[in-house]
């Protein structure tokens, strides 16, 4: 047997593409940290210096705490992100009860319904709220007497941009609910007030919470709504746009930055350990529980949708609207005036022109670049350190609002001293950003589909000598097509509509539709500022229907091989 | 067996942070040879059969090859086929697609291919089955179409790690055959991991035990289940009764208030306490009162019928002494008219019966 003792570790040399993978994993470190965490770097250290760029310790904070007039921002925003999150948590959540609960009829075309927020920016229902109830508004007499300018405005515009985003989370965590439990309530005989309250809910406990964070953070950190409508109700999102672009003073925004930061990176990760406590719940043996059809109690709840319903198709409505009519409210009549932009602004079509560029970029050169970064962290080996590095900065991106990433990216690449600098006022930077901006969601979804994947494709590979990319390309890509579609899609809609991310990063010749929103909504262009924004709904929704028909042909091509 | 071996593993050390998961391997598979590493769930089997593949690196050790040290070697460069557990079958390649995944690697002729990938298919028994899906196949399809991948660039040796665990108790059965048919006529060389002992019993040439990270024990499947050489294996393999006594004498133990000829007792200290087993299929029952040998008296506790024999639990006569189990043939218990309750004397045959240290 043995006769020579090996006392010397064992090293296995790296075969070729092995290399590659390490070498990949490596460069995409490196953009991780160009993209990411250098950018939100100099922000922090900008929050540190003063004016000539010497470290001055924490003055600019104080400067900051002793102005009562920028504090009390903070204040605001903590204000209106709770009473939004108190007004839209309980409507997604009676809607989702009823999606997945209840046997009420027309589910498909409430669930459609619901999702239509997801289609515009933000600054769409502030400029709809304003045709509604602002001084020339139709229905103006309903506030009695309140003025829609301020934190009013802004929560029910907020309400309406985060109704799908809550929704959705409870929707998921309604439906994993396992019906033993409620038959074994049912035969103890608990009253259904009584299962509610003991089954019900406490099931749902984590999917609440984290939707409540999820409203509260995004309207947090929401720039299009109360810039649009917020009148002289200053919250953080608009105070650092006044500072820097208003102003030009770096240092307070960066700290306005900072403060913008810390409540969303508190809420951030928060809501990933309420999460993980709600999956942990999911147990592989429960059964699916099928609502049983309650002729009162389904007529109920459609009526109860249909409540929820209505404001939301009634607010698109009124931006289309107001896009198609002459001169509101004098002149009703319809007319196509204001899609022609060259009548408001000299820029005219380009800004849609170019967010149809940054839409198009951001999701071939995001959705490749993110796919390719979760396959390489998910099944590829071998630098651990880096790979730690990837996995926190990939997810990093999720807890950081758009307008601090914006700010980042100023003070980063307008640095003198960054070789990258030449990217400032290209097409490209609003891409990088854009990318950055909405990488974790798409890193997520990668993942999960890469997850579902058997484990040992890459030993099989390379047992049969063939390197990773080649089953990379022959299988793992056809196999996730549908995941990759959806990440596809997902950024390319974000792109359209964020207002945040952009809004610090535009030059002219780079203005993109949602800025052109909000520079003509400040000019006073109201009816040129609703048809972009439908512009953005509209290419939106043609790319999610255009997604919907692709993924069934998908589906249908590839049937033969997929599992049931 | 003679010659050099095929593959050696050279006293193997794998650690993964503070936790040894193998320590001081070491074994030889000879060529053409079937070997089984056998044991219960993280016993480091696994582990093993990934170093030799490659997809592990060892922390100590060699793995040798025609007595070359291949250690250094990627996976790709060991000429070494396996098979998972799960089959890892491309799901959205064709049947054909997925045996010939390997060719192309290899730099063959379309029509090479065809011609290759269609004999396997042949020698799996599935030769209408090239232009389907692994999702339309059985399991037991899969896993052989799983096999043919394997094979398709003949390996030198094939590496299958848990390959029948998936499928049903029925069709397992018949695929041991298969698999072990089919590797006696390619004279494959192979290395079957599997915690089923019934599997390595059937299938192996030879067994490689392994309990905790170490070989406890290898043998042909004879030797280890007619001379385990540690509780542990006596216990894994097959059904084991474990009895208390004390050594009085060499290849003498008292036990249950009986005192036994036994199997050899050499290396044990000359008196002193130990643990004593036999099978219950050596159990005899037709021993007739006080002229049997090695007898010991017992009463019938319980009986359970299993279909072709009887499972019995008897209770020594002698107070404190642990509970037998007996295998009974069905004509046996009819014969003898057995029943719970009935008092009978059972004889243990001296060279069935096996001592260990006790402690």
């Amino acid at each position: 047997m043995a006769t020579a003792v090996a006392v010397v570790p064992a090293r296995r040399k790296l075969a070729r593409d092995e290399w590659i993978a390490r070498m990949a994993v490596v460069a995409l470190a490196l953009w991780l940290l160009v993209a990411v965490a250098l950018p939100l770097w100099a922000l922090l250290s900008k929050s540190f210096q003063n004016r000539d760029g010497v470290f001055v310790g924490l003055a600019n904070y104080a400067t900051y705490f002793s102005n009562p007039a920028l504090f009390s921002s903070f204040w605001n925003s903590i204000l209106v992100a709770a009473i939004a999150t108190a007004v839209a948590l309980p409507a997604a959540f009676a809607y989702a009860y009823a999606l997945t609960r209840s046997a009420m009829k027309a589910k498909g075309l409430f669930n459609a319904l619901a999702q239509i927020p997801i289609l515009a920016p933000s600054l769409l229902p502030a400029i709809a709220l304003i045709y509604l109830f602002g001084n020339q508004g139709l229905l103006r007499g309903l506030l009695f007497g309140q003025s829609i300018y301020g934190p009013l405005g802004i929560v029910i515009a907020e309400a309406f941009y985060t109704f799908p985003h809550a929704l959705l989370i409870l929707v998921t965590a309604l439906t994993t609910a396992d019906a033993r439990l409620y038959e074994s309530a049912a035969a103890l005989g608990a009253s259904p007030r009584r299962i509610f309250l003991t089954v019900t809910l406490p099931g749902a406990r984590y999917g609440i919470l984290s939707a409540a964070l999820v409203v509260f953070t995004l309207v947090v950190t929401d720039f299009g709504a109360p810039k649009v409508i917020g009148g002289r109700f200053n919250v953080l999102a608009t105070d650092v746009y006044k500072q820097v672009v208003g102003q030009q003073n770096f240092q307070i925004g960066a700290v306005v930055a900072m403060m913008l930061l810390a409540p969303a990176v508190l809420s951030f990760a928060a809501e990933r350990f309420v999460r993980r406590k709600q999956m942990a719940q999911l147990t592989a043996q429960a059964v699916p529980l099928v609502p049983k059809p309650q002729p009162l109690g389904d007529g109920a709840f459609l009526g109860l949708c249909a409540l929820v319903a209505i404001p939301i198709v009634g607010i698109l409505a009124t931006a289309a609207f107001a896009s198609l009519i002459k001169f509101w409210p004098y002149n009703l009549a319809l007319s196509l005036r204001n899609y022609n932009f060259g009548n408001f602004e000299t820029a005219g079509w380009l800004p849609y022109w170019n967010s149809l560029r940054l839409a198009g970029w951001t999701a071939v050169i995001g959705t490749a670049l993110i796919f390719t970064g979760a396959y390489l962290q998910e099944k590829t080996r071998g630098l651990q350190a880096v790979r730690a590095v990837v996995q926190l900065f990939a997810m990093l991106p999720l807890a950081v609002p758009g307008l601090v990433l914006g700010i980042s990216y100023i003070f980063f690449f307008n640095h003198p001293a960054n070789p990258l600098g030449f990217l400032y006022g290209t097409m490209a930077i609003l891409v990088l950003n854009t990318i950055a901006h909405f990488y974790t969601v798409g890193h997520l979804t990668a993942t999960t589909a890469l997850k579902q994947l058997d484990s040992e494709f890459e030993a099989v590979s390379a047992s049969l000598r063939a390197p990773f990319y080649r089953t990379f390309g022959k299988v793992t890509v056809p196999v996730c097509l549908p995941a990759i579609l959806d990440i596809a899609v997902y950024m390319f809609v974000n792109a359209m509509t964020t207002v945040s991310a952009v809004i610090f990063l535009w030059v002219p010749p780079t203005r993109v539709a949602s800025i052109a929103v909000v520079y003509m909504d400040d000019a006073g262009w109201q009816g040129a500022a609703a048809a972009m924004a439908m512009m953005i709904v509209y290419t939106s929704a043609t790319v999610k229907v255009l997604h919907v028909m692709l993924a069934r042909t998908l589906d249908r091509r590839t049937q033969a091989w997929r599992r049931r | 067996m003679s010659g050099a071996p095929f593959l050696q593993a050279e006293r193997i050390w794998k650690q993964f942070g503070s936790f040894t998961a193998l320590a001081d391997v070491s074994f030889d598979v000879h060529p053409g040879e079937f070997v089984c590493l056998l044991g219960p769930s993280g016993c480091g089997k696994t582990t093993l059969l990934r170093i030799i593949m490659g997809l592990e690196t060892q922390t100590q050790g060699r793995i040798l090859r025609e007595e070359r040290d291949i250690s250094g070697l990627p996976p790709a460069e060991r000429d070494f086929g396996i098979v998972f557990q799960s089959y890892a079958l491309f799901p959205n390649l064709t049947v054909f697609d997925n045996i010939g995944y390997g060719l192309h690697s290899r730099r063959m002729k379309r029509q090479q291919i065809r011609a290759r990938v269609g004999e396997l298919l042949t020698l799996i028994g599935m030769p209408e089955a090239a232009r389907k899906y692994p999702a339309q196949l059985s399991g037991g399809q899969q896993q052989r179409v799983s096999l043919a991948r394997a094979l398709a660039p003949s390996p030198s040796l094939l590496l299958l790690d848990e390959p029948l665990s998936a499928l049903d108790a029925r069709l397992r059965v018949r695929l041991r055959h298969e698999v072990r048919s089919l590797q006696r006529r390619l004279r494959v060389t192979t290395i079957l991991v599997t915690h089923d002992q019934e599997e390595a019993l059937t299938m192996a040439d030879r067994i490689v035990v392994m309990n905790q990270g170490v070989i406890e024990q290898i043998g042909t499947p004879m030797e280890i289940y007619l001379h385990p050489l540690s509780p542990f294996v006596a216990d894994f393999v097959g059904e084991m009764n474990f009895l208390d006594g004390m050594l009085v004498a060499p290849n003498r133990v008292r036990v249950a208030g009986a005192e036994l000829a036994c199997g050899p007792t050499d290396g044990l200290p000359g008196a002193g306490p130990v643990r004593i087993c036999f099978r219950p299929e050596d159990v005899d029952v037709r021993a007739h009162g006080a002229s049997a040998v090695n007898a010991m008296p017992v009463e019938i506790a319980a009986l359970d019928f299993l279909g072709s024999f009887y499972r019995a639990t008897l209770r020594p006569a002698a107070a404190n002494a642990a509970e037998l189990r007996a295998d009974i043939p069905i004509h046996l218990q009819r014969e003898l008219d057995l029943a719970p309750g009935r008092l009978i004397t059972v004889s243990l045959p001296a060279d069935r019966i096996r001592v260990f240290a006790r402690d």
